[in-house]
């Protein structure tokens, strides 16, 4: 199926959870990661209960702790 | 407040503009912004406040200044090496602007300390280096509603948002709570863009100026993240999270709390999980 991660049009495998689609993706710390999915946040408890569907728009938000 | 006519002249590129005018000015030159961490984020949001004739700049960081700061770090020259930051950055400041009255508070700012120091403030500039800071921060300006513009930075990316308590969406509606300790690279691990640290400060000053004049529309309820490799912006909308466990409907963080983690930095003998 096709969704939009982070803006960027992609193709992921049909039937993906959230925690399933970090892994194809291959983000190396889900810790690290925030997901948002059409606009709401979400748990990070929530994440190899919700299905990602054709066409949503997925954004990875990274934890950024630098500043000096 | 009447401006001088020096003041007209300094100025005269502010007060031309519509949205500014004089009265901007004035306005300006009575607002007190609180910069947290006088370092790479920091430096430039300091500098052009300081230009820009916010009258009173407090100035927050408890480290001197390092010859590995000077790369990004740019309110403070070679010969300040050794030196108290504030005491660095309250120079240049002075330097540059007369009329800026600088407020050095040479402390971490920390769960004791963080509500007296941003009391007193219009708004506040978060550029520290440590989740337990970030986090922190965002919590005293939860506690004392205080605006503050939060930002970080990594090796080539950097993220901003700007958070009005009580009416935008703050720092844990979208990140409930701090990474795992070590899990994240600090900038000294993995290092940091120098120019990077001030193109995202200097996006933090413009939304300081921009509140203390009320116009245009803040970067509120949004996360905006750029990529210098790239160059490219996007600022990814997000609500304010009923969940949020500081201003959601139900709070687990109802007060300050948390000692603060050392800023990691491998020159003083780095010894965390990063
Ligand atoms: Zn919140």
């Amino acid at each position: 199926m096709k969704i939009t991660i982070n803006g960027d049009a992609t193709e992921v495998s049909d039937g993906l959870t959230v925690a399933g689609l970090l892994v194809e993706r291959k983000v190396k710390m889900p810790e690290m990661v925030s997901v948002e999915v059409n606009g709401e946040i979400l748990k990070r408890e929530d994440f190899s209960a919700t299905t990602i569907n054709d066409g949503d728009a997925v954004e990875f938000l990274y934890f950024m702790g630098g500043g000096a | 407040m009447n401006l001088t006519d020096e003041q007209v002249e300094r100025y005269s590129r502010h007060i031309i503009l519509e949205q500014i005018g004089a009265a901007g000015q004035e306005k300006l030159l009575a607002a007190k912004v609180l910069i947290v961490g006088a370092g790479g984020l920091g430096s430039p949001a300091a500098l052009y406040l300081a230009a820009a004739g916010v009258g009173t700049l407090g100035i927050a960081d408890a480290d001197a200044v390092d010859l590995s700061n000077l790369q990004r770090q740019v309110i403070h020259h070679t010969a300040d090496v050794g030196t108290a930051k504030v005491a660095s950055a309250g120079a240049r400041i002075r330097s540059i602007n007369p009329d800026v009255r600088v407020r050095e508070h040479p402390v971490r700012v920390q769960a004791s300390n963080a509500r007296d120091i941003l009391r007193d403030y219009d708004f506040v500039i978060d550029g520290t280096d440590s989740f337990a800071s970030k986090f922190l921060l965002n919590d005293a300006a939860w506690f004392t509603r205080k605006p503050l513009s939060h930002a970080g930075i990594l090796r080539f990316e950097g993220q901003l948002m700007t958070i009005l308590p009580g009416k935008s969406a703050c720092y844990r509606c979208l990140f409930r709570e701090p990474p795992p300790q070590g899990a994240v690279p600090s900038c000294s691990q993995a290092g940091v863009l120098g120019v990077l640290a001030g193109v995202i400060g200097c996006l933090q000053a413009t939304e300081a100026i921009k509140h203390l004049l009320g116009i245009g529309q803040l970067l509120t309820d949004a996360l905006l993240t750029y990529d210098a490799l790239t160059m490219r912006f996007r600022k990814v909308p997000f609500r304010r999270n009923l969940e949020c466990p500081l201003c959601g409907e139900n709070p687990t963080v109802t007060e300050l709390a948390g000692a603060p983690e050392q800023a990691c930095d491998l020159s003083k003998g780095c010894n965390c999980a990063c």
